[in-house]
């Protein structure tokens, strides 16, 4: 989800750490070695990496800007290959049909049915061209705050993943109890006292 | 710190009683709300709330919508046990809206609507654009972590049971 459309859903993290060395060269770094590569010609099915948040289907982090005041402005790029099931259907009718009539037989055993069903697969994902989706994020690094727009718990994960990865530091989603636990001014005791509360009931 | 998913989901019912809690709040205590942001005209409920009712080991799942949606039926829930899982807001100053949804598990915000912005036509107005995009986002996610702030500090208080609890159930048999 793009951060400039006219509704957006956001997930909200703390960073947790702190880079070591130069903070932007750094960070640059890691959004470099992380970045998306295209799989549309490959056997790949799915990929994820980082994208530039204003070019995103040509990233290049050593011309676009990542740093807009405060924050650094990057997304996540997730590309997937989905076939639809009855293309699948269709070329593998088509070759199981084929090896038939080639060999002579009425029927094919399991194993050469599932070995054509891969090998469909496989040569359509190398036709099938990447469906990639773009998730923006927000990343106040003085604060420690990082927002994330989207809230599938899919491409959460793979920043999770990936933000650990690229910049050794992790993510803490926030969520009732984090949020809690992370609450300006809370005492050690409110935190053990936080920690034992149940469910309210309301009504008698 | 508790394992993340063994924490979101051991804990998740904190969402929901903070969404009721603020329902309560908005229908009964708006100045102690307004107090939260100096320039907030108003924060109400918008157009859709889901409850979520237990009852003998199933779950009943009530969602209200729409602009002229009566509440008789969300006061119902409350009143049979039930606790707000989910509520869309309208929050308002001076002349800009927000409108946003918050669902009381993750407190994740979704279909945040803010006020309309200026058309970016060249590329020299990206950067100004998300800059006003991030301050009036930030208007959001502030108020709620400074709502939660304030619920926490009460439900983990003695107040909790002493004085909130017993005023939400007289506000739910109202």
């Amino acid at each position: 989800m793009r951060l400039l459309s006219s509704s957006v859903s956001i997930t909200r993290y703390k960073v947790k750490g702190e880079i070591q060395g130069p903070l932007i060269k750094t960070v640059m770094e890691g959004l470099n070695k992380n970045s998306i590569i295209e799989i549309d010609n490959e056997s790949m099915e799915k990929t994820a990496g980082w994208t530039s948040f204003d070019n995103p289907y040509l990233p290049d982090f050593e011309t676009s800007s990542c740093v807009i005041g405060a924050h650094f402005v990057f997304s996540l790029r997730i590309d997937k290959k989905s076939i639809p099931s009855k293309i699948i259907k269709k070329y593998y009718t088509i070759e199981v049909a084929k090896k038939l009539a080639e060999s002579g037989r009425e029927h094919l055993s399991r194993n050469e049915k599932k070995d054509i069903r891969e090998h469909v697969t496989n040569a359509l994902i190398l036709r099938i061209p990447a469906t990639p989706n773009i998730y923006d994020i927000i990343w106040n690094y003085e604060e420690s705050s990082l927002w994330f727009f989207s809230n599938q718990k899919a491409a959460n994960e793979e920043l999770e993943t990936l933000f650990s990865k690229s910049f050794r530091l992790s993510l803490i989603r926030l969520f009732p109890y984090t949020m809690a636990e992370l609450a300006a001014g809370i005492t050690d005791r409110e935190r053990d006292l936080l920690s034992t509360i149940s469910r309210t009931k309301f009504m008698d | 710190m508790l394992d993340v998913s063994v924490a979101y989901n051991r804990y998740k019912f904190l969402g929901h009683e903070f969404l009721t809690w603020l329902w309560f709040i908005m229908d009964v205590d708006q100045s102690s709300i307004l107090k939260t942001q100096s320039d907030m005209l108003s924060l109400e409920m918008d157009n859709r709330i889901v409850l979520e009712n237990s009852l003998d080991n199933r779950v009943e799942n009530i969602t209200i919508k729409g602009d002229d949606a009566g509440l008789e039926e969300a006061k119902l829930s409350l009143q049979k046990g039930g606790v707000v899982t989910e509520l869309n807001f309208s929050l308002k100053t001076g002349d800009h809206e927000w409108k946003f949804n918050i669902k009381g598990e993750s407190l994740n915000v979704s279909s945040l609507r803010p006020p309309e912005t200026g058309k970016i036509e060249k590329k020299e107005d990206v950067e100004g654009a998300v800059l006003e995009k991030i301050y009036l986002y930030e208007k959001v996610v502030s108020l709620v972590e400074n709502l939660y702030t304030q619920f926490i500090q009460i439900r983990i208080s003695n107040k909790w049971n002493s004085e909130t609890v017993p005023l939400i159930k007289k506000w739910i048999k109202s």
